[in-house]
């Protein structure tokens, strides 16, 4: 168990960001929301998963709903305590422990506050080890875990506890629920035990991007290669460099989706990347052979600076350098691969991992 | 006869041209930037007013681009010290205002944050009814503490400004003469960014109410009393002096908005890429529709906020920009250090020892200067020539880079040079289809500022589910042009300039953003 500092949520919010894809929304507002719970004198606990014991109650917490409001109606704070009171008194049991749904974007600091505000300690890892838009694309979810019971509240402390047949419709009725609350809502799902959660999260993603908001900071410091410095520190892989050409947006059957086009640079000169985004950036393309996929983790940082930029930001002229992060082995299998492979989202490729594309 | 006179307000020099309208220049000076700013302004006023032999009782207008404002934040002097109210609990709590501030800044502005219950869900509803008793007391306290100005920002409040229009009237009776500044009239969404903005609007009402007051002065001691004054906005517009004291904040960055502004004047060219070239910087920045092109979010001395103002890429080089060879990288490396407006002592065409970007355009042979002390022969002579060609591929390759940067696509665009430094530029460019560099390009930012028109941008939002598409249009159109109105504009002359909508993804009801652009000509009659 270790207790977080302001640096950590510093380095926390840049290495959320790049965990996003592209997607997750920003995660300065739980950045700042975080920090002014120190600020406050809280404290915000971190745990182990070897930490967590199997008997233990194990509740994720997470927002939902629309960026646009989120960034007007800040939240009060208390929603999460309230969605986690609700789902206690449904359960009658007090929450142990809490993690986070998603490491990637807001969700990755979001449970901080709740943790400072009840004392709880939060678990380093989560249900994706990156960023999705739907509530059932989760490992727990892929190990059985029912999304509900579940709560939700807002700041006037309305309060509502969803239990549904499966996890798809937790889904589609929470974001009914979420219009109503005025477009962003705030939850606590997957409610489950230690056993549960060690077997079904993805481990230690939030001293991961912890490591990663570090490591580019201090090579900016030195005057090193923050490009390299976040390569090395995700292990991931410098997929491309170059300037955006091309940046179209349309419309298939009710999904926006999107495709950027970069021009290579430097030892990427004369080749050309295509990335497929949705919320998310999901396949990467080198001269039409694809490098990376879906749920590996596929990044567009500035070159300069390493910082990410998010799909609704891509456009002509950026000098982006293209990063691609091995997902959870969790993802890696047939059931896996259903919930978020390259054709749930609509490519009609075969996943192959990053690491043997890359061939390493 | 008729003349009008504009300032502008640079890191190195301070420009004035006369000019007689709508854009015929008579005049131009350019004298040094000085530390407090009006220093400099006056004695460019009196040089431009004396050289150009205009008689001062025929300048009906003086029109300012100038620095004050952005000086007083980022060196935190003679701020105001703000009471800072916002509505919108039970919301909003998790971050309160002014939460990431730099310290210093936050220490000198603020004098005391209250939130209250109240504000506005993005339909138009009330998150909750205003909690009127809380705002008296807050009011009350302020008006106790003596505060110099009360900022107030309510949630959604660009879609219903109903409580902060509320906060102001009790503030009329329990806090009276404190200045209140309300959120919706600065900002566009984005609840932090919007407040930010507005308490340092409040933070900066004294500067420029000095501003105004020392330049009316100055006016008057040159025999310019009658003239009206206006200042240069973000949006490349310009405002009535009673206007923009009350919006300061709309002046934060206008010197940039006035260059780009001056290149459409000078050239008739209303889509274009601008390049900016002072004695330390390239400021690229893009002529839309005759306006420049805006930025998403601004940063003002550390500060995050979402006011208008141009999408500008700044370069470090400059006319001055210091040109030294790296014996280690094999490489020309070139500023970000300038000598300024030192360049006529230090630069080797002037007989100095500094191997300036001018230098290296003199050497060339692309650039000549008209100073007697200039010799461009000199600089031939003294810099070897294989650094010339390596030193000037480099400077045109950054410039060529920084204009692909700011582009959003790829077909080539027409680049129009300006600013001081702007003579040692090609005339050809990589991805320009033509290269424009303007009689006068030197005082475009001057020009731009005297022959701005008076107008006003708004941001409302609307669920068209609510009020239909057609007259949430008209109310924002009407809204905009009573404030373009309200700055000064001749309500004959006044037009919607721009109407842009963005629809908020994942919301229902048809929930979009609206912004419009009003302006109108400078109104008649004397001040």
């Amino acid at each position: 168990m270790w207790k977080m500092s302001r640096q950590d949520i510093l380095d926390l919010a840049v290495g959320a960001a790049i965990l996003g894809a592209g997607g997750g929304g920003d995660p300065y507002i739980g950045m700042l929301m975080a920090l002014q719970e120190l600020d406050k004198g809280r404290e915000i606990r971190v745990a182990d998963p070897e930490e967590v014991p199997d008997d233990s109650f194990v509740v994720p917490v997470a927002g939902m709903g629309t960026p646009t409001v989120l960034i007007e109606k800040i939240p009060s704070g208390s929603e999460l305590v309230y969605a986690l009171k609700a789902l206690e008194e449904y359960y009658n049991r007090e929450a142990d422990f809490l993690t986070p749904i998603e490491a990637g974007g807001i969700n990755s600091t979001i449970p901080l506050v709740v943790a400072a505000r009840r004392g709880l300690p939060v678990i380093d890892g989560d249900g994706m080890g990156r960023a999705f838009p739907e509530l059932q694309m989760t490992t727990f979810h892929l190990y059985g875990i029912k999304a509900t019971p579940m709560s939700m509240a807002d700041e006037k402390g309305n309060r509502i506890v969803l239990d549904t047949i499966d996890n798809y419709w937790a889904e589609k009725i929470a974001r009914v629920v979420t219009i109503k609350f005025g477009g962003t809502a705030w939850i606590a799902i997957y409610a489950m035990k230690g056993s549960d959660y060690k077997r079904a999260a993805v481990w230690r993603t939030m001293s991961l991007a912890i490591k990663i908001g570090r490591a580019i900071r201090e090579a900016k410091e030195r005057g090193k290669n923050p490009i390299d410095a976040l390569t090395e520190a995700s292990n991931g892989f410098l997929l491309f460099r170059g300037k955006i050409v091309d940046v179209k947006r349309f419309n298939v059957g009710g999904f926006a989706r999107g495709e950027a086009v970069i021009d290579g640079m430097d030892s990427f000169s004369g080749s050309k990347m295509v990335i497929k985004f949705q919320n998310e950036n999901l396949i990467a393309l080198r001269d039409g052979e694809p490098v990376a996929m879906v749920p590996d983790i596929i990044v567009v940082v500035d070159q300069e600076t390493a910082r990410p930029i998010t799909t609704e930001r891509l456009r002509y002229g950026l000098r982006v350098a293209v990063i691609g992060i091995p997902c959870s082995e969790k993802w890696r299998t047939p059931e896996g691969l259903k919930v978020v492979g390259p054709k749930y989202f609509g490519y009609d490729y075969e996943y192959i991992p990053i690491e043997k594309l890359m061939g390493r | 006869m008729v003349y009008r006179i504009g300032v502008d307000v640079g890191s190195t020099h301070t420009d004035a041209v006369v000019i007689e309208p709508p854009a015929k220049l008579v005049h131009a000076v350019k004298t040094m930037t000085t530390p407090d700013v009006t220093t400099g302004i006056v004695r460019s006023l009196e040089r431009v007013v004396k050289e150009s032999g205009v008689d001062p009782a025929e300048v009906d207008a003086v029109m300012f681009g100038t620095t004050h404002v952005i000086n007083a934040i980022v060196q935190r002097k003679g701020l105001a010290r703000v009471g800072v109210i916002r509505i919108g609990l039970p919301a909003t709590a998790a971050i309160e205002p002014m939460l990431d501030w730099p310290q210093d800044l936050r220490e000198k502005v603020s004098a005391g944050t209250v939130l209250i219950r109240g504000g506005h869900e993005y339909t138009g509803e009330e998150i909750a009814p205003l909690d009127e008793d809380a705002a008296v007391k807050a009011l009350k306290t302020f008006a106790g503490k003596k505060v110099d100005a009360i900022a107030v920002t309510s949630v959604f409040s660009i879609v219903n400004p109903e409580h902060e229009l509320r906060v102001r009237e009790l503030a009329s009776k329990y806090a009276p003469g404190i200045p209140v500044v309300l959120s919706h009239e600065i900002g566009s969404i984005g609840l932090l960014e919007r407040e930010n903005a507005t308490i340092l609007n409040a933070a900066t009402l004294p500067v420029m109410r000095r501003a105004i007051r020392a330049l009316r002065e100055a006016l008057e001691r040159l025999g310019m009393p009658h003239a009206k004054m206006y200042f240069a906005q973000n949006d490349g517009t310009t405002a009535s002096e009673d206007y923009v004291a009350k919006y300061p904040v709309f002046t934060v960055i206008a010197p940039i908005s006035n260059s780009i502004r001056g290149a459409y004047v000078l050239t008739g060219i209303p889509n274009a890429i601008v390049a900016d070239t002072g004695g330390t910087t390239t400021n690229i920045g893009v002529l839309v529709n005759g306006y420049p092109r805006e930025a998403l979010e601004v940063d003002i001395a550390g500060v995050r906020t979402n006011i208008r103002a141009p999408d500008v890429l700044a370069i470090g080089l400059g006319g001055g920009s210091i040109i030294r060879w790296d014996e280690e990288t094999r490489e020309v490396r070139i500023g970000p250090d300038s000598v300024g407006y030192r360049l006529v002592e230090e630069g080797i065409a002037w007989g100095g020892n500094t191997v300036t970007a001018t230098d290296i355009a003199l050497a060339k042979g692309v650039m000549k200067i008209d100073d007697p002390r200039c010799n461009p022969e000199r600089a031939k002579k003294l810099i070897p020539a294989w650094l010339v060609e390596k030193a000037y591929a480099k400077m045109v390759q950054m410039l060529e880079d920084a204009i692909d940067r700011i582009k959003t696509r790829p077909e080539p665009e027409i680049v129009i040079l300006v600013g001081g430094g702007s003579a040692m530029w090609p005339r050809r460019l990589r991805g320009a289809r033509e290269v424009i560099r303007p009689e006068h390009a030197q005082s475009a930012n001057a020009i731009g500022a005297a022959t701005a028109l008076v107008g006003a941008t708004i941001d409302k939002a609307y669920s068209y589910e609510q009020i239909p598409r057609e007259k949430a249009l008209e109310d924002a159109k009407r809204e905009a042009i009573r404030k373009a109105i309200e700055a000064g504009a001749d309500p004959s002359t006044v037009e919607i300039v721009e109407v842009e909508e963005i629809a908020m993804p994942y919301l229902p009801g048809n929930a979009v953003k609206v912004r419009v652009k009003a302006v109108g000509r400078l109104s008649p009659g004397r001040g």
